[in-house]
């Protein structure tokens, strides 16, 4: 089979611009910054990191409530040992088929664990947490969401952080 | 995310943001990211497929370390496959039903608002999962909205 020639990132603001458009809604408000981004520069290298992740697939573990789909703002805490047959996922936003069959494709914790197997990192935190992401009001993560997870992972004392959004 | 990403780089620890929508990830211009393109729900690769998500991930590692401008996204080299066929009709819903409907305004009032809808309790996964939930559940935290 050819292979065809890659054609542009989808461009999803503007398309949830022509969905609410046609749908006639006022537009949705992306969180747009116009300041250059904080940087802390990396102290070590990451096969002596010990790497925190915070993922907003909509994760939640067997036995936790599970998120709703109204602008929640509530996290998950979960243990970095825990497996893949215990993690549900739940999102209003993207097709879930392929996340329910396996979290890692929207949460990589068994893949940073190989990583660690591997000696790519040095460790993980000894908890990931999850959210739900699609909130629609940005003062809700900027004032309280935001701010409680950065106390967390400081509290988890990880070097570094990898996010993963859906 | 980029928000969380900036919040937290901000005290000091550094961050890397995975992406498979590069729009929304440059409006929010985290200080670190990678974009994947893959479709929404794939952010760190195939289902089932290890090997892709190792492979995502070690170029994900690697970008973490080279990266010293604030705002930077790498483009990670990997396809989702041989065409791009599956971008076309990603919140399209006009297009999916183009063909049976002949429908193609994207004006038109007739259009079917399919959303899921924004419900406010809990959405398990299955009934099991909700019946096994832990109404005093440690690992759950409910911020409170002082404002």
């Amino acid at each position: 089979m050819s292979e065809s020639a890659e054609s542009p990132p989808i461009d999803y603001i503007q398309r949830t611009r022509d969905q609410y458009d046609s749908l006639g809604y006022p537009p949705y408000s992306w969180f747009h910054s116009d300041s250059q981004a904080p940087f802390a520069p990396l102290q070590k290298p990451l096969n002596e990191c010990r790497v925190g992740l915070i993922a907003s697939g909509g994760i939640y573990q067997h036995g936790q409530i599970a998120f709703h789909y109204k602008d929640d703002i509530s996290y998950r805490v979960i243990d970095t040992r825990t497996t893949n047959d215990a993690l549900r996922a739940t999102h209003f936003a993207y097709d879930l088929t392929d996340a329910r069959q396996d979290p890692n494709v929207v949460f990589p914790l068994e893949t940073l664990r190989q990583c660690v197997t591997q000696g790519m990192i040095g460790s993980l935190g000894p908890q990931a947490y999850t959210f739900m992401g699609g909130i629609y009001s940005t003062r809700k993560v900027v004032n309280i969401l935001a701010p409680a997870l950065a106390d967390r992972v400081q509290k988890d004392e990880v070097d570094v952080v990898l996010l993963v959004p859906v | 995310m980029g928000l969380i990403a900036r919040e937290i780089e901000s005290r000091g620890i550094p961050t890397l943001s995975m992406s498979s929508a590069l729009s929304i990830t440059a409006a929010a211009n985290p200080p670190r990211a990678v974009y994947l393109d893959y479709p929404l729900g794939h952010t760190a690769g195939k289902v089932g497929d290890a090997d892709n998500q190792m492979a995502v991930m070690q170029a994900t590692l690697s970008a973490f370390s080279e990266m010293s401008e604030p705002g930077s996204i790498k483009k990670l080299p990997f396809r989702w496959s041989g065409n791009d066929d599956w971008k076309d009709t990603v919140m399209r819903p006009s297009l999916n039903k183009a063909s049976s409907s002949g429908q193609t305004s994207s004006h038109s009032p007739n259009h079917k608002d399919d959303r899921t809808q924004r419900h406010a309790d809990p959405q398990y996964q299955s009934g099991e999962d909700a019946a096994a939930a832990d109404p005093n559940c440690p690992g759950c935290i409910f911020l409170e909205d002082s404002k």
